[in-house]
């Protein structure tokens, strides 16, 4: 008997379907130039020997080659330590589209972005009719497996060209290989070199090789030696559940009861609420799940967004934190400051996301160019379409000014600094099926927005710290240097005595002068004392005036203690930015030569060198 | 006046009254940094603000020059510090070896001489160009009076004028046209050391090119028409302008200015007649006002149908930014640039050749000298 006529064109249908589709999401999956179609696919490699090696506690050493492969086309390798891949896995793996579990999961995870290395293994074949070529070891004391795959692209089945065990002389790891129409660019944001720079910033436990065409090997070697925490999976939250993936739980729950497939399957619902939500959609507690229509699904989505669940748990998410952010910046841009944040977790739409952000400040990075934009979902760089990201304009919202920097135009920032902002979520809202940007979901900004605000804060106050010791270098430059060759050149061509410049350098420093002046009196010597605050701030002292001459109608009447044969005069004295303190005395019954030989005065309470004019000692000086 | 000797040299009552000026002058700016430092003072000093922005029309002296905005330079910052102390080096130059030994230097020997002020050596020359400047602001005296040399000769001058030149081997009396060969009477750095004695010219003509100025003498149009010729060299040196102005001040001889007709060279006459923005401070010493511009003009290009060359993008861009120019902003410069910038041509003063070698002396010339009510 025939087949049916609705079978054969079913088939037919299938038989296009693979490749058509695509043809027709070319752009969507990353392969719609030939710069890009190399960057997808090392990203997709890359992506996998990650969540591998991380998934398997290894420290991941992933070498990316790349060569000439005649024509248009190139040659990829992508190679990793990784744990392996079992032999029946292998073909699937590479050679189906759209195989793989983590497309059910809800946690924090890379493989959110890009549709898996099995489109880099369609591309290539399509456009150079290669097989792919893979090699993967799972232990040691086993021989490694090498196979050659085509994907049927009638069937979306591996089809296997060779397989044969081999020797391969790594302990394991998995190795692909595979030609395909494409171009290696360098110089530009949306190259290998730059995403492997960026992802070396954020997997500070990996050590990636990169290869070049022309043989040269650059080496993004890792900064620490520790495997950061896998993230948990969870059950996904009824405020952020779509329509689709509700129906397909309901139809695959083992559950067979309505309210305990709610208390099950979603996190955040309680026997209270799962019974509450059954009540306000109509529906029985006790109805089967896999009986439940389409219109029923689409009762229980309202009811979702209408009850009262609290928020989703946030320790499922996995912060490449702080120190590494930091670690990651030092080790690849050399610079004078790094600040970074960590943002506690929030949630958006039943989603748990947080922000992490660091910034990284001169050195060798240009003074004149826009800031540079790292941009991170899911520690995956974001390459293409900065100008429609949520990150930008976040970045853009900002008023620089306040943290120092330039912002010609009001959008992104001029100077010498690298931002860098990582989005981990269980679902980072993309703008478009692309992945490329994050969509303008109010609370990512505001997050985003908090978190460069508090880096920009620490560059702020480093900045000043900066011009503020600068200011200092410069001034005592002008007052050790400048300022005494002038007085003394001055003095040269006038042929006068040099000029006493203390009075000059306490105003260039902003320093409190003490001076004293002498002057004949009757029977002896007036003494004044004028006491001066050049600075910006308040000066708290003792001022003490010790010598062996009894003083006479001091004012203000200092307090007196007697050393010995010498007397200590002191003055407690608050001085404001600017004020000036005379004190007064007579010396009585005392000589110009003894009244011009007075010892040097002590100033209690102050830093050495905010004082001129007299000795400074640190002291304790109470209010 | 009676010549004294001095300093092994000779120097005349005049120059010794200058020197002197210079030299208080000097003094007074050290003076005022000393008693800073005995009144407890930051050094500093006030100059007005050398920018393109601060320069004005002075309508008295119809000349441009620097308008009311001041900036103080002050030792509180170290920009302003190594300028107090260059400055204090630069004055002990000018007066310890300058003034008081009867030397002098030039703009570049004053570069390289800073080399042995240790932190007080100028980085570059354009730097110790400006110092120079700035004391030319503050003492109100130019650099002559310093004994500052320029580095290019001066231009030269050529027609019947007697005068009195003051060097250093003693009075000179030349005539600029029975005295000295074809090349000229070469006017000195110091134009203050020339004194006028005698004269019969109507006018003076000062001439953008060594080629025109070497016509115009060939073709004997100074003895014709009783002109003195003064040769540019292109834009004008300082004394060149001081020369101009003072003919024209003390002797009331009216000036035309003949240059290429294209708008650098009009920028040739407009630096005569007003005055640099660079030396905006010494306008009133060197810009003559009452200077004419003969030619060439666009109309002369059509007038005369002259060989032209085409204008370059950049000849474009220098008219029009001349339309803008306070100092074209006339009737008669915004019709000729206009006229200038339809046709798109440019000719040079040598372009009246090619009618003949004495067209522009027999022709042109006394056309528009009639036409200026000169002749």
């Amino acid at each position: 008997m025939a087949h049916p006529i609705a079978e054969e064109l079913a088939k037919k249908q299938r038989a296009i379907s693979i490749a058509e589709f695509f043809e027709k999401n070319r752009q969507i999956l990353g392969f719609d130039s030939a710069p890009r179609s190399l960057l997808t696919a090392v990203k997709e490699g890359v992506d996998n020997s990650l969540d591998a090696c991380e998934e398997a506690g290894i420290l991941p050493d992933i070498m990316v080659s790349i060569e000439n492969a005649g024509g248009e086309n190139l040659g990829l390798i992508i190679e990793d330590n990784g744990p392996g891949i079992v032999k029946e896995q292998i073909p699937k793996t590479f050679a189906k589209l759209l195989y793989g579990s983590r497309f059910h999961a809800i946690k924090q995870s890379r493989g959110q972005q890009g549709i898996g290395i099995s489109a880099a293994v369609l591309y290539s074949q399509l456009t150079t009719g290669r097989p792919t070529r893979i090699i993967s070891k799972i232990d040691r004391d086993k021989p490694a497996n090498y196979y050659e795959l085509i994907i049927n692209t009638s069937t979306n089945d591996p089809e296997i060209l060779d397989e044969k065990e081999v020797d391969w002389d790594r302990t394991r790891g998995t190795r692909v290989e595979l030609e395909m129409k494409a171009s290696y660019v360098k110089g530009r944001r949306q190259s290998v070199l730059e995403y492997l720079k960026s992802t070396a910033i954020v997997n500070t436990h990996a050590r990636f090789t990169l290869v070049e065409p022309d043989g040269n090997t650059i080496v993004f070697e890792r900064a620490v030696d520790t495997i950061p925490e896998p993230a948990q999976e969870i059950l996904p939250h009824p405020e952020g559940i779509e329509l689709g993936t509700l129906i397909k739980m309901l139809r695959y729950t083992d559950r067979q009861k309505l309210a305990p497939f709610l208390r099950y399957s979603f996190s955040r619902i309680g026997l209270h609420t799962a019974e509450e939500i059954c009540k306000a959609a109509h529906l029985d507690t006790e109805s089967d799940p896999h009986n439940l229509q389409l219109e029923d699904a689409k009762k229980l989505i309202d009811v979702f967004k209408k009850v009262k669940v609290s928020a989703p748990p946030t320790d499922c998410l996995s912060p490449i934190t702080e120190s590494l952010i930091y670690k990651g910046l030092e080790k690849e841009y050399s610079v004078d400051f790094i600040a970074t944040i960590s943002r506690a977790a929030s949630v958006h739409s039943g989603h748990p996301f947080l922000v992490e952000a660091g910034v990284a400040y001169g050195g060798s990075l240009g003074k004149e160019d826009r800031v540079n934009i790292l941009r991170f979902a899911n520690r995956v760089p974001l390459l293409y379409q900065q100008g429609g990201c949520a990150i930008t304009h976040a970045i853009e919202n900002i008023r620089w000014k306040n943290y120092s920097l330039n912002q010609p135009g009001g959008s992104i920032p001029a100077g010498p600094a690298v931002f860098m902002v990582h989005v981990a979520s269980t679902h980072i809202p993309f703008t478009s099926e692309s992945k490329d940007a994050v969509a303008d979901v109010p609370e990512i900004m505001a997050e985003v927005e908090l978190a460069l605000k508090d880096v920009g804060r620490k560059l702020k106050t480093f900045l000043s710290k900066q011009q503020h010791l600068s200011k200092r270098r410069e001034k005592e430059e002008i007052i050790k240097k400048i300022l005494p060759r002038i007085a003394e050149k001055v003095s040269q061509v006038l042929d006068k005595p040099t000029p006493d410049i203390t009075p000059i350098v306490a105003k260039v420093m902003g320093n409190l002068l003490v001076q004293r002046s002498v002057s004949k009196n009757g029977d002896g010597y007036q003494v004044e004392i004028d006491i001066r605050n050049y600075g910006d701030a308040t000066f708290a002292i003792k001022l003490h005036d010790t010598h062996q001459y009894s003083v006479r109608d001091a004012q203000p009447e200092p307090k007196i203690i007697s050393m010995g044969r010498d007397t200590d005069h002191t003055w407690k004295l608050n001085l404001k930015a600017g004020d000036k303190e005379t004190i007064k005395y007579h010396l009585p019954f005392v000589s110009e030569e003894e009244a011009n030989a007075l010892p040097g005065m002590i100033v209690e309470g102050v830093d050495e060198g905010l004082v001129n004019g007299a000795k400074a000692v640190r002291g304790y000086v109470d209010e | 006046m009676v010549p004294k000797p001095y300093g092994g040299m000779w120097m005349s009552n005049q120059t010794q009254q200058r020197d002197k000026m210079a030299k208080e002058a000097l003094l007074g700016i050290i003076e005022r940094f000393y008693d800073q430092f005995e009144h407890q003072k930051v050094p500093n000093i006030v100059m007005p603000t050398r920018t393109k922005s601060n320069i004005e029309y002075n309508n008295d002296s119809e000349v441009w020059v620097y308008g009311d905005s001041t900036s103080t330079r002050s030792a509180k910052t170290v920009k302003g510090a190594n300028q107090i102390l260059k400055m204090s080096y630069v004055v002990e130059l000018l007066i310890k070896e300058h003034l008081e030994n009867n030397r002098g230097s030039t703009l570049r020997e004053l570069y390289y001489i800073s080399e042995n002020w240790d932190i007080a050596k100028f980085n570059e020359q354009p730097e110790s160009d400006r110092m120079i400047e700035d004391l030319e602001i503050i003492s109100a005296l130019q650099r002559e009076y310093f004994h500052m040399r320029p580095e290019e000769d001066g231009a030269t001058l050529f027609g019947s004028l007697k005068l009195k030149e003051t060097t250093k081997r003693g009075e000179r009396i030349i005539h600029c046209r029975d005295d000295v060969g074809e090349g000229g009477y070469q006017i000195p750095f110091n134009v203050e050391n020339v004194e006028f004695l005698d004269h019969d010219a109507k006018f003076i003509i000062a001439i953008e090119t060594g080629g025109m100025h070497a016509r115009l003498i060939e073709n004997g149009f100074d003895e014709e028409f009783n002109a003195i010729q003064v040769h540019l060299k292109g834009q004008p040196a300082r004394s060149t302008r001081r020369m101009l102005k003072r003919l024209n001040e003390e002797l009331n001889i009216p000036v035309v200015v003949f240059t290429d007709g294209d708008p650098w060279s009009y920028r040739i006459f407009a630096s005569v007649a007003y005055g640099a923005i660079k030396s905006a401070h010494m306008s009133e010493f060197m810009a003559t006002p009452a200077a004419k511009f003969i030619g060439v003009q666009p109309s002369d290009i059509v007038d005369y149908d002259l060989s032209t060359d085409k204008l370059t993008e950049q000849d474009i861009k220098a008219l029009r930014s001349e339309l803008t120019d306070p100092r074209f902003d006339s009737d008669y410069w915004k019709t000729q640039i206009q006229l200038q910038l339809d046709i798109g041509k440019k000719a040079e003063q040598q372009a009246f050749a090619g009618k003949g070698l004495d067209f522009v002396t027999q022709r042109y010339l006394p056309e528009r000298l009639t036409e200026m009510g000169i002749i």
